[in-house]
């Protein structure tokens, strides 16, 4: 038979996803269909790899992810990954069914669909993951997704903080999960579950596996909503019915105890294991079933009733039995057909009745017969009513809990709470029913019930039928798969699974009755409870408890922060620069100090002669730099000055011998400074107040200490040999780059990748500008009563058009021979810059902007799209990105010419640093169109 | 030459530093282009003072500079221009939003 590969079952979901967000809103039934085929492939998917698995075949399947930190995207599929692929993909599409025909027609089918798919793929991926980190990111995204789903209404405030308190607990559950993922993968030597369950022995016999076991524990816990993490579910009901009805009958909630089936060969088996599992899971189990008891909300009896049951599965895997294990399976099989078809039903009474309040309504036998005879036999199938599949597992339960030996020879502990917890059960099953259809025609309701339409109730059918189906048939129908699956969490242990719907009068049996009586009795005196529980009822719940410790810890971290962090750059940076400088401190102190201080500061390097312009060079860097500082209140003179240093630190450039940065540094001068001088126009005339004399001095002390630290470092390296690693740069630049400038090279072609990066956070800061700048107007002082002539001198707007072509000659010229001599895209961006530039300045922002009719935020664009299609050029010869190649070629005319592909890179080098300075350039000049009309006589808007 | 070369980085720091800490947006913007020649040179120095030619493959010449710390500083001066003009965007926007044009829009302390 086909055997489709494992990853299509995962991939259906995902893919149905993309799809989904790719039509947009293309209408109601588009969507639904979409989403419903999706996972019907997914369900196909599955069904063909099934006989396999029947086979007795683990399914496995990866792709290399991470190989060098063990990560593969390994997937597993065994019985339990069927069983749970078929739960999630088979309700799922009823689901999608459902939501259809539930969710109001004005809503947003498409956003719903969407998150549906995604946790369904997270689903997935968490039960058909062989890899157990891979399976924690599929926990996180179930996590995420859940989130989504139960904030679907997320203009209801209900909603918001049910879906931050559901992610906040399995959340902080996921997080203990990868805790433990981690630690186990180290135990046992590898991430793959497959190895892990083979050593599961020497993970038990570990020090760290109480660690392990207990992280584990946290994560499935708080999925699961084991008592004292319950508290999320029934809030998550803010939900709409369907993602309550997929949520917590056959996903989210299942993801936990499917990770203690998944983990029960690995970790199960002790008596710390039985003793935390099986207390938390009967903990759950009575305490759910009781508080569904007090429920009046529909959807809250179902919520606890979930937790309730949560609980059984979660005892029964405690319980550390064969027999336990299988009934745990079984029930997880049942509760989930069950508990998604009464969901349903739910969701089609208050859909019907417009309330979910059971003290309001009653008397629906009569008015919707069909669905009411759906949601009885569902609510049987609940109580354990036999000849339906709650019954069965319910009988298994007993069976396994009379056969237990027990805790430590109590062995009476383990029937009586079986009973009582089946007792609730009846009892809140029967109050479900009885409120709901019986009792009376109620008048309260808000809408005159009636039968839905059909294609709204045909998933309840289906599954309703499942209960029945299996309730009458149970080896027949789920007999093989449950077989399969238990052979997955019991490897060669399976006991003989009789599953049968009459084994003889037995103690079991009695337990069901009693449990029977006592629950109808218990659902007579129910009012008596009622009141009861409105005396004694404790105030502090969980929600309120984890609100006031979720409100707490806001309130510590921002104050923390605020202690920490003042709001206040000055006050940062000074904290900032101080420890520095204690750090720069403390290294230096922590070093050998054999030599004292003037062997650590003076290396054995010969010390150089001081030549003359050098000297005269040093002063103006003084001079610059310190006049700077003192005239930084008058802010033309503070840039001029600023510029002194600047170009004298592009002659030492130019001295050391690196032309290509005297030439980089020069341009980026010019641009800088009119950059700033044209931003002196909207910042005021007269800066803020001058600090106090105090922080003045306190500032003075930190720069003087940094300038200290930073010439005594720099000393300390200029006059220590080193050993260059540009050895292999020189040796290779011609040979393997094609170009004799090495400086160039290393840019474009040995670290080309680097400047990848470099040109994306340039253009990055270009956009950020840019966005910053976007609709901003700001007032300038009135324009001085100049004419054109004086705003723009003739002198210089007739040089600067004839010198345009011949500036732009020069930067191509300076482009093309950068790979050999001084120069390349960098350089030659800015110089073509500069000459644009010069237009604006000389001709007017209006002027120039008229004639160069360029999008500088496209020009980045093409200018990053050369530069990364140049990289994924390589691939297409089989070669890593960014590999270059060059050869040469023979023009007419012109001598033999060298073309490299790391010229090609280069060229969106050279237009991503264009668009970034005129960008930057254009953007500050439009804050002047906002200016508002000048007084009266003046033009109306000042024109170029 | 070594204890010049030193003096003028240090001085650059110094003075980068002190704008820096001044309360004036404008004052901080000249500061970090200060600051940013200081840390540009002490990357280029990484490659000592050598007396050569520059780093070309070129026959005939040797003793050449290093050519790494030179790319490196190359993007960075192009970079330090970046975030130059997006400063001064924020100086702007800040002055545009809050009337003043303190670093800390009047959050004084």
């Amino acid at each position: 038979m086909f055997s489709a590969p494992l990853p299509l079952i995962l991939l259906a979901p995902f893919a149905g996803l993309l799809l989904l967000a790719l039509i947009g809103r293309g209408g109601r039934s588009l969507t639904a269909w979409t989403a419903g085929l999706s996972m019907t492939g997914g369900l196909a998917a599955a069904f063909a790899l099934a006989p396999e698995v029947f086979g007795g075949t683990t399914v496995l399947w990866r792709v290399a992810w991470l190989p060098e930190w063990g990560l593969d995207f390994a997937l597993r599929l065994d019985g339990l990954g069927l069983l749970f692929a078929i739960l999630i993909l088979g309700i799922g599409v009823l689901i999608v069914l459902y939501a259809a025909y539930y969710l109001p027609k004005y809503d947003d089918l498409q956003r719903f669909y969407m998150s549906l798919l995604g946790f369904a793929g997270g689903m997935l991926g968490i039960v058909l993951a062989e890899n157990i980190v891979l399976m924690v990111v599929f926990w996180e995204v179930t996590s995420l997704t859940s989130f989504l789903l139960i904030a679907y209404k997320y203009q209801e405030v209900e909603a918001r903080i049910s879906a931050r308190m559901a992610l906040a607990v399995t959340g902080g559950g996921g997080l203990a999960l990868l805790a433990g993922a981690l630690l186990l993968g180290s135990v046992a030597g590898s991430f793959d579950f497959s190895v892990i369950e083979a050593r599961a022995g020497d993970v038990r016999a570990d020090p760290l596996y109480p660690v392990i076991l207990i992280l584990f524990l946290l994560g499935a816990f708080t999925k699961s909503a084991q008592f004292p993490f319950h508290f999320w579910l029934p809030h998550a009901m803010a939900a709409p019915t369907p993602v309550s009805a997929y949520l917590h009958s056959a996903t989210m909630v299942k993801a936990g105890v499917f990770l203690l089936a998944r983990m029960y060969p690995v970790l199960g088996g002790t008596e710390l294991w039985f003793v935390i599992v099986s207390t938390t899971g009967a903990i759950t189990f009575v305490y759910g079933a009781y508080v569904a008891l007090l429920k009046h909300d529909l959807k809250g009896l179902l919520a606890y009733s979930t937790v309730s049951h949560l609980g059984l599965i979660t005892l029964l895997f405690g319980l550390d039995t064969p027999m336990a294990t299988v009934a745990a399976v079984f029930h997880i099989i049942n509760h989930a057909i069950f508990k998604a078809s009464l969901f349903m039903a739910a969701g089609i009474i208050d859909h019907e009745t417009g309330t979910r309040d059971m003290r309001r309504m009653g008397g629906l036998f009569y008015t919707m017969p069909r669905t009411a005879v759906l949601a009885i036999l569902a609510a049987g199938s609940m109580a354990g009513v036999p000849l339906l599949n709650g019954f069965l597992s319910k009988e298994m339960f007993f069976t396994a809990a009379v056969a237990h030996p027990g805790f430590d020879g109590a062995n009476l502990i383990l029937p009586v709470v079986a009973t009582i917890g089946g007792m609730l059960a009846v009892a809140y099953s029967v109050r479900f029913v009885w409120d709901v259809f019986f009792d009376g025609p109620a008048n309260e309701m808000p809408k005159t019930p009636h039968e839905p339409v059909g294609w709204m109730r045909l998933p309840v059918e289906v599954l309703v039928a499942l209960v029945v189906v299996v309730g009458f048939l149970p080896q027949w129908s789920v007999g093989p798969l449950l077989k399969v699956a238990a052979e997955a969490v019991l490897p060669g242990a399976v006991p003989e699974i009789k599953l049968a719907v009459w084994h003889g009068f037995n103690l079991p049996l009695a337990m069901t009755v009693v449990a029977f009586g006592l629950g109808v009795l218990q659902f007579s005196r129910r009012h008596k409870l009622y009141a009861l529980q409105e005396r004694y009822a404790f105030g502090l719940t969980s929600p309120v408890a984890f609100e006031r410790f979720y409100r707490g810890a806001t309130r510590f971290s921002t104050a923390a922060m605020a202690k920490a962090a003042p709001r206040s750059l000055q006050w940062n940076l000074a904290l900032f620069f101080s420890f520095l400088l204690v750090l720069g401190g403390w290294a230096w102190m922590s070093t050998e100090m054999a030599s004292g201080w003037a062997g650590m500061l003076t290396g054995p390097l010969p010390v150089g002669e001081v030549d003359m312009a050098s000297a005269v060079a040093f002063a103006a860097l003084l001079f610059g730099a310190v006049s700077t500082v003192i005239y930084r209140r008058n802010r033309v003179m503070a840039v001029i000055f600023m510029s002194v240093a600047g170009t004298v630190v592009s002659l030492a450039f130019l001295r050391f011998h690196a032309p290509d940065l005297a030439l980089t540094q020069l341009s980026v001068e010019v641009v800088t400074i009119v950059l700033l001088l044209m931003c002196l126009r909207y910042l005021p005339e007269t800066p803020v107040a001058q600090s106090s004399i105090g922080r003045r001095v306190r500032d003075g002390v930190l720069a003087t200490a940094a300038g200290v630290g930073v010439t005594a470092m720099a000393y300390a390296m200029l006059t220590r040999p080193y050993e260059t690693i540009a050895g292999y740069h020189m040796a290779n630049a011609k040979p393997g780059g094609g170009g004799t400038n090495v400086v160039n090279v290393i840019l474009v072609d040995f670290r080309g990748y680097d400047t990848l990066g470099e040109i994306v956070v340039l253009a990055m800061a270009a956009l950020g500008l840019h966005a910053l700048l976007t609709g901003t107007r700001m007032q300038g002082p009135p324009p001085l009563a100049l004419t054109k002539a004086d705003r723009y001198p003739i002198m210089l707007a007739e040089l600067m058009r004839p010198l345009l072509p011949l500036a732009l000659v020069v930067a191509v010229y300076i482009f093309l021979r950068g790979h050999n001599l001084p120069g390349g895209g960098f350089i030659a961006g800015l110089v073509a810059a500069v000459a644009l530039m010069l237009q604006y300045v000389a001709g007017g922002v209006d002027f120039a902007s008229e004639r160069l009719r360029v999008n500088y935020v496209r020009l980045l664009g093409v200018g990053l799209g050369i530069a990364t299609l140049t990289g994924v050029a390589s691939f297409w010869f089989g070669v890593p990105f960014l590999t270059s190649t060059h050869g040469y070629v023979y023009p007419p005319v012109i001598d033999k010419f060298e073309l490299a592909s790391a010229m090609a890179f280069d060229l969106g080098v050279f237009l991503v640093v264009i668009g970034t300075v005129l960008l930057a350039m254009t953007d500050i000049a439009a804050l002047r169109r906002g200016e508002i009309a000048a007084p009266a006589g003046a033009p109306a808007k000042e024109k170029g | 030459m070594e204890l010049l070369v030193s003096v003028a980085l240090g001085v650059l720091t110094a003075s980068g530093v002190y704008l820096i800490l001044r309360p004036t947006t404008f004052s901080v913007v000249l500061g970090l282009t200060l600051l940013s020649y200081a840390v540009n040179g002490l990357i280029f120095f990484g490659g000592r003072l050598k007396a050569g030619a520059p780093p070309l493959s070129v026959p005939g010449l040797t003793n050449q500079t290093d050519p790494l710390p030179q790319a490196l500083v190359l993007t960075a001066i192009v970079i330090g221009f970046g975030m130059t003009a997006y400063l001064l965007a924020v100086a702007l926007k800040a002055k545009s939003e809050s009337g003043t044009d303190h670093v800390d829009a009047g959050e004084t302390r």
